[in-house]
């Protein structure tokens, strides 16, 4: 088990104060000026080095993202934008740093800007956090009058971090999205290339960041990389923030290492499964968007990128939805289909018709209300659908559904078969 | 995605306060020259914190301000499923039934909801304090079910809490937010496996 003293959101639960004296006691804001010291290239580097894989969702290397920027700031000014709207199913991470330890990520920002070379940050908070904003929004004043941030400021960057906020849309947590609706629109994806590092905000280079992946940056620049790559496995290091929630005795958030056992993550933290392990049916790894696991492969996998991914899952946010032997799993994947038909912004045919369709279909499932053929017709509309639509929405309302007919295909037939036979004998009887 | 339109029934006019005048132009010095038009989520939200819905005669006056052509805003008002389209109760009680909340019943809370306000969402009780609505995912999965009323989370629920939430507001009292169990936020109910200690 990861130690308390490698764990970065010391203040994860709130029962210290956000503030900025208690944050600096924690270690926040010490040293910052040394980093910044060290210049964007070597900050660029360290985070490459400590092999930071970003937070929020996909993975990608967040040094190497870092790295796209342009190394010099000609007519247009660089941004760096925070993606905390937090709205994938199941998690709820961001959530804790923004209310509970602001300052990890006010202090990321500044770092982060700095090594990109942006005078500006936006935060962009999804609109239900209210309180979290505020939360955020005071801990940017504070740091703004003790001039960490701002014009003129102690660390000799000249810096404005700005908190916006959306209005109730999951799609804005898709990059472009987020992009299209700071600037005031409907927050519809663009089309990459070009890519925000050279198209972004107001058409200026940005780069935008999950905030569990801007928040963990201070650290890894105080401690080094070689702290940070020492925790996890290779290509899954460090620390990272686990929202563990459903059929668990005690649904939590909780800091970890990279690569922790399932099992171990659920039974050391979360008061293990209701009714015991075996009592387990599936878990969804890493928020709705990933496609579930039954028992057999949750027993031993390890919950990181890469062994996830072997597994025909992912880890997405580490958001771990767990589903007990009471569970109607077809109804449980069937309200994620719902998930993203209202969610779905209506730009791409595939994703606005088929999101529509396979809810529908998934509806009928849930009764047995269908022909044993639709499983396979199903399994095709997803096809049809991922990788056929500008953003990865249309992934992410297939591939929930492919999981369930990868592992749960007896019961689906199961339900169609009993169905059947009850129609049938009801059939029977109006002909008598 | 879901499909939205203004109410049929619309005030004659709208203005903002005083007050509210100066948070949207607060907002708008957020961003660069020129760019005011990232400011029309957060003016449309302070019109809705005012009127309680967003109205047609409020997105021609925030289309004004901004410099935005009608249907620009208008496009907003539809495409963000926080602005309400319709007049909703004095809390809107919004009930997240996405996956996890729903396995942890939040069926019971949906029960509480129909018995004390009204058996159809979107429609205001007959005192006129309460109206809800189903939502997706409120991003407080570790907590659930929960619901949102106003600016605050209400969490770890079942549907007696539920209930007596509803009855403290509707007598006039402000419930406790947060997790309405013995927690104080996200950390495992019993107390914490991790950071016992100041770190």
């Amino acid at each position: 088990m990861l130690a308390d003293k490698d764990r970065i959101f010391t203040n994860l639960y709130g029962f210290q104060s956000p503030g900025l004296e208690a944050a600096k006691k924690r270690g926040n804001w010490n040293g910052t000026k040394k980093i910044l010291e060290l210049g964007p290239e070597a900050i660029v580097d360290t985070i490459k080095k400590s092999g930071l894989r970003g937070r929020g969702g996909a993975g990608f290397p967040t040094g190497l993202k870092w790295s796209f920027m342009p190394k010099q700031i000609k007519e247009r000014p660089h941004y760096l934008v925070v993606n905390a709207d937090e709205s994938e199913p199941g998690t709820c991470k961001d959530r804790d740093i923004l209310r509970h330890d602001p300052h990890t990520l006010v202090e990321g920002c500044l770092i982060a800007s700095f090594a990109m070379r942006a005078h500006a940050a936006y935060v962009y908070v999804r609109g239900e956090f209210i309180r979290e904003r505020e939360a955020l929004q005071r801990a940017v004043d504070e740091a703004y009058e003790a001039k960490l941030i701002g014009k003129n400021n102690i660390h000799g960057w000249d810096f404005d971090l700005y908190v916006h906020h959306g209005a109730g849309a999951y799609i804005c947590g898709e990059e472009t999205a987020l992009l299209e609706s700071l600037e005031g629109k409907k927050g519809q994806p663009r089309l990459k290339p070009p890519f925000p590092a050279n198209v972004g905000l107001y058409g200026c280079p940005s780069t935008v960041n999950n905030v569990e992946s801007i928040a963990v940056a201070p650290e890894i620049m105080r401690r080094g990389a070689e702290w940070f790559a020492g925790i996890g496995r290779p290509n899954n290091t460090g620390t990272k923030v686990f929202c563990i929630s459903g059929h668990v005795n005690k649904s939590c958030n909780v800091e970890e290492a990279m690569g922790i056992p399932l099992r171990e993550l659920i039974d050391k933290h979360a008061g293990g499964v209701r009714g015991g392990w075996d009592n387990l049916l599936a878990v969804i790894p890493g928020g709705a968007s990933v496609p579930l696991i039954p028992k057999s492969i949750c027993d031993d996998v390890l919950m990181d990128f890469d062994s996830l991914k072997n597994v025909q899952s992912g880890l997405g946010t580490a958001a771990v939805i767990v589903m007990d032997k009471s569970t109607d799993v077809v109804k449980a994947i069937q309200r994620l289909a719902y998930f993203y038909k209202h969610e779905s912004c209506g730009q791409c045919t595939p994703c606005r018709e088929g999101t529509g369709w396979m809810w529908r279909v998934m509806t009928r499932m849930v009764k047995g209300d269908a022909r044993a053929e639709e499983i396979d017709l199903l399994q095709e509309v997803t096809k049809e659908v991922e990788g056929h639509t500008i953003c990865a929405l249309g992934d992410a309302a297939a591939w929930p559904i492919q999981g369930l007919i990868r592992h749960f295909r007896p019961e689906l037939e199961r339900r169609i078969a009993e169905f059947g036979s009850v129609a049938n004998r009801s059939m029977a009887k109006a002909a008598e | 995605m879901s499909l939205r339109r203004l109410s049929e029934r619309q005030p004659v006019s709208f203005a903002f306060s005083a007050e509210n005048m100066a948070r949207v132009e607060k907002e708008i010095a957020k961003y660069p020259m020129g760019r005011q038009a990232s400011a029309v989520i957060a003016a449309l939200w302070i019109g809705q914190e005012q009127e309680g819905w967003v109205t047609k005669p409020m997105i021609e006056s925030v289309a004004q301000i901004l410099s935005m052509p009608y249907i620009r805003v208008l496009e907003v008002a539809t495409f963000y499923t926080m602005f309400n389209l319709e007049p909703v109760g004095t809390h809107l009680v919004q009930v997240c039934t996405t996956t996890p909340c729903w396995l942890r019943g939040s069926d019971d809370v949906v029960k509480a909801c129909k018995k004390h306000i009204h058996e159809k969402p979107h429609t205001i009780s007959a005192d006129g304090k309460f109206s809800w609505m189903e939502v997706e995912c409120l991003g407080a999965c570790v907590n659930a079910p929960m619901i949102q009323i106003g600016k605050d989370f209400y969490e770890d629920l079942d549907g007696p809490a539920t209930e007596e939430i509803l009855r403290e507001l509707r007598e006039g009292r402000q419930p406790k937010t947060g997790p309405q169990t013995g927690r104080h936020s996200s950390e495992p109910e019993g107390g914490p496996t991790t950071l016992k200690e100041e770190v």
